[in-house]
Order: C-alpha cells, then sequence, then structure tokens
C-alpha cells in the first residue's frame, strides 16, 4: 500500500481494506483461471508436450539460436556505435546559430522520425540496388537503422543540452572558450551524463528494430528462429523461446538504465542540478520516441 | 511518376489499411493502456503486480516477434484469428504498454497537493479524478501521447513483413513488379510523413486547448 498512488487516494479506513481485500483475491483468483486456460489451450493442442520443449537444450538448436543472437548483439552494436555520434551531430547542427545548418538538421529528424524503419530497408533492398547501390546484407539492416536512430538520438541529446543551466555556456564564454571548446569542455560532457540513462534505453529500440534483419535475410535471432522453424516445425516453442530471450535483455538494459540514472543522481554535481521539464522530457521511458519496431 | 497514377487505387487501398491499423491499435491502446494505468496506480497489489509486468513484457518484446507468435504460432495452440485483426490487436497490445506509461506519467505528474486540497474540501473520489486531477493530467499526456500515437503509425509497417496489405506492403509489391521503384518510395514515405504530420498537428492544438489560460 505505501507505495501506491498517493495522489488519489487517502489511506484507507476499516471498509476500505475489507474491499481491498476482496478484490486482492478476486483478481488472484480470475487470473488464476486465465492462466489455466490459457495452459489448457495449449495442453489440448500438445504444444505443452516435453520433447516439444526438450529439443532446445540439445546443441545444434542452441547453436542456431546462438548464431542468431550474436548477429542480433553484432547490428544492434553497430548501429549504436554509429548512430549515437550521428545522432549528437544533429542535436549540435539543430541547435546551430547558422540557419541553413539549423534548417538542414530540422529536416532529417523530422523526416526520419516519421517514416517506418521498414520502409526504409525495402528502399535499400528493392529500390536501390536498381540504381547501383547494392550493400552486402549486414548493412542493408545496419544502415536504415543508424538512419532512423540518429533522428531519435538528436532529439534526446538535445534535450540534454537544453536542460542544462545557461549559466554553464555563459561562464564557459567568460572565460574565453570558443563555441567548440566549451562544446567538447563544458556542455557535452554534462550534457551526456544528463541523458546518459535515455540512450542507454534507446539501445532498447536499436535491438527491437534488428528484428527487422528477418526482412533483409541478415542472421539475426528472427532470421534464425525462421531458419530453425522451417525445419522442425517447432514454431511456437522457437518463437516463444526468442521473444523471452529479447524480453530478458531489454528488461536488463531497462535495469541497467534505471540504475546508471540513480547513480548519477545521486552523486553530487552529478546528473544536472534540478530536474527541470527537459530533463524529465529526455529521461521518459520514452522521450521523443515513438516505439517503433 | 505515371506508376503511382496508373495504381493510385492499389496504393490508396493499403493508405486505408494504415490508416485502419493505426486508428484501431490506437484506440485499443487507449482503451486498454486506461485500464492498465488504472490497475497500476490503484491500492490493489495483485493488479498492480499484473499492471507491471504487462508494461515491462510488452514494452520490452519486438512487435515482429509478437506479430510472428500471434500469427504463425497461435494457429498451432488451435487458436485463428484473421490477418488484419491479428496485427491490429498485436499493435493495440504492444502500444498500450507505452500508453499506460505516459497516462501514469501524467497522472503522477499532480501534485499530491492538489488532490488532498481537492479531498479537503469534501470532494468525492469521481469528483476529484474528474474535476481536479485528471484536467491538469491530461496536459501532461497529451505529448506522449502523440509520441504513441505515430509510434502506432510506424510499427503498423512492420505488418508488411507479415503480409497484411498495408502501404509499405504495396509499395514492396509494385516494387517487384516494375523497375520504377524510388518513386513509389517517396510516395508511400510522404504518405506516412503526412499522417505523423497530422498527428502531431492535433496534438498540439489538443495541448493548446488544454493549456492554463490566465
Amino acid at each position: 500500500m505505501s507505495t501506491a498512488n498517493r495522489v488519489l487516494f487517502d489511506a484507507p479506513g476499516p471498509r476500505g481494506r475489507r474491499r481491498i481485500k476482496t478484490m486482492t483475491v478476486a483478481s488472484v483468483v480470475v487470473l488464476a483461471i486465465i492462466v489455466a486456460a490459457a495452459l489448457k489451450q495449449l495442453g489440448d493442442h500438445g504444444q505443452l508436450q516435453a520433447y516439444r520443449w526438450q529439443a532446445f537444450t540439445t546443441v545444434p538448436y542452441l547453436r542456431v539460436l546462438g548464431e542468431g543472437l550474436w548477429g542480433t548483439l553484432k547490428a544492434t552494436g553497430m548501429s549504436a556505435v554509429l548512430a549515437f555520434p550521428l545522432g549528437a551531430l544533429l542535436a549540435l547542427m539543430r541547435l546551430s546559430t547558422r540557419r541553413p545548418v539549423r534548417v538542414l538538421a530540422v529536416g532529417y529528424i523530422e523526416v526520419f522520425r516519421s517514416i517506418p524503419l521498414l520502409l526504409l530497408i525495402y528502399a535499400f533492398l528493392l529500390a536501390l540496388p536498381r540504381y547501383g547501390v547494392n550493400l552486402p546484407v549486414f548493412w542493408k539492416l545496419v544502415v536504415p537503422i543508424v538512419m532512423v536512430m540518429s533522428a531519435i538520438i538528436a532529439e534526446v541529446v538535445r534535450a540534454g543540452i537544453l536542460a542544462l543551466d545557461r549559466g554553464q555556456s555563459e561562464a564557459a564564454e567568460a572565460i574565453g572558450f570558443r563555441y567548440w571548446q566549451a562544446m567538447r569542455l563544458v556542455i557535452l560532457p554534462q550534457a551526456t551524463r544528463l541523458v546518459l540513462p535515455s540512450l542507454i534505453a534507446q539501445l532498447v529500440t536499436v535491438l527491437k528494430e534488428s528484428t527487422l534483419g528477418y526482412a533483409v535475410s541478415y542472421p539475426e535471432l528472427m532470421k534464425q528462429g525462421d531458419f530453425l522453424t522451417a525445419r522442425t516445425h517447432l514454431l511456437f516453442q522457437t518463437f516463444v523461446i526468442v521473444a523471452v530471450i529479447y524480453v530478458v535483455i531489454n528488461f536488463l538494459l531497462g535495469r541497467l538504465a534505471g540504475w546508471v540514472e540513480r547513480r548519477l543522481s545521486r552523486r553530487p554535481g552529478g546528473a544536472g542540478p534540478r530536474a527541470t521539464q527537459e530533463t524529465q522530457l529526455a529521461n521518459a521511458p520514452n522521450a521523443g520516441l515513438a516505439p517503433t519496431a | 511518376m505515371h506508376l503511382i497514377i496508373n495504381h493510385f487505387g492499389f496504393l490508396m487501398q493499403g493508405v486505408l489499411y494504415t490508416l485502419g491499423l493505426t486508428a484501431i491499435g490506437f484506440v485499443g491502446a487507449l482503451v486498454l493502456g486506461t485500464v492498465l494505468a488504472v490497475c497500476r496506480v490503484g491500492p490493489i497489489t495483485p493488479l498492480r503486480v499484473i499492471g507491471s509486468a504487462y508494461v515491462e513484457f510488452f514494452r520490452n518484446i519486438p512487435l515482429l516477434s509478437l506479430l510472428v507468435l500471434f500469427i504463425f504460432g497461435l494457429p498451432d495452440a488451435g487458436v485463428t484469428i484473421p490477418l488484419f485483426a491479428s496485427a491490429a490487436i498485436c499493435l493495440a497490445l504492444s502500444a498500450s504498454a507505452f500508453a499506460c506509461e505516459a497516462m501514469r506519467g501524467g497522472i503522477n505528474s499532480v501534485s499530491v497537493g492538489q488532490a488532498e486540497a481537492a479531498r479537503a474540501i469534501g470532494l468525492s473520489f469521481a469528483e476529484v479524478l474528474r474535476f481536479v486531477v485528471l484536467p491538469q493530467a491530461f496536459r501532461a499526456m497529451v505529448q506522449p501521447l502523440v509520441n504513441v500515437f505515430i509510434g502506432v503509425l510506424l510499427s503498423s509497417a512492420l505488418a508488411a513483413a507479415v503480409g497484411v496489405a498495408e502501404l509499405t506492403n504495396r509499395t514492396q509489391q509494385l516494387n517487384l513488379k516494375y523497375a520504377e521503384a524510388v518513386v513509389c518510395f517517396l510516395f508511400a514515405g510522404a504518405v506516412y510523413l503526412l499522417i505523423a504530420l497530422a498527428g502531431g498537428t492535433v496534438g498540439s492544438r489538443l495541448e493548446r486547448l488544454l493549456a492554463i489560460k490566465r
């Protein structure tokens, strides 16, 4: 009860407590019935038979999935390594004092935030080869992800920079720093610290987007799962396991982001002096981001 | 260019499918998200646990993975749902996790004192919600919910990968048949951009409408 929303409720009185108790019991019963029905449905169609799941403890199965996981991590890592600096650059461009630069950055960000990744991937897969641009499969996946992610990262970084106290850049100017010196030595290090948790959280998005390797036949986890089901017909089991792997990795990444956020905010002079609206915006779980993939 | 003119009806039907998926997905996400948010802010522990577990799960599962499980996996378990409906359901399920967080964020952004003051002047629970908490919470929800809308729009393209004939899918089909490829992609991209911009515009209108006028 202590963690329940204090905005909406007073501490309950005796009648309230009784009502809460009945509702608790009722909700547990309903949940149990739903779970039982689902399990029965699966069991009736033989999806819970032991051999269907035991196959996944054998080496060949694990190797196929392991290769997929490696492919997923490689694509995610490469996309992140390229998209983060590009996003930071775009953020700086958007905050530039020169109008053409700003317009260019705004245009890029708005366009790539509103175009589905899959459409972009199909363009790289089907359209561009006809014009002589034929990348290897890995890059057909990574380049579109980087194009889309850098726009999202740019917005996150921009929120971080805007959230910094104006005094920081004024002080940097006052001691004679040039624009780039101020950026490199004063603004960006602090802004990075401020948005680090949301940048880590964005890794979840990148990881989810890498599932589109399925569409370009790049051997990541989904594609490998597909490969496995074509031979074993254990479709339900394979994709449940694949889904669980994704959920676990993303859950851990989310936890890491939360941990980093708590650590940084604990440090004196750590993550920003005050939680302005901009920081909250930057650190919201889905800051400026569409839950795309 | 004549490719688009010749297949305008074909593409427009794709746009309709995309709009349909987006609309059903978004409205479903709003409804489900509200229920989840109520579960998560309420005082009943099992519901809170279920709410958080749901949000963690659906926020972290890639939509494509969910679509494949739903569309190719469930028939193995004896549950068959039409293709379009499955895609819409998956969109609603995954977006509802984000919608729930947007709403919860909105409710939590109202300071405790507001509700306490409302209770102190004798408003009932429903009145507290209706006159004090929700009007303030809505304001903080609009922008995040616009993001959810754009997310649903972009995610609806994933339905193409499992065979729903929406805009992305039809663009790709045209591409396989004809050589004049880039035009189709530009057209599809422009349509998505337009829908997203329209969503954003409605959002900022709404935000201005809800803003406090002093």
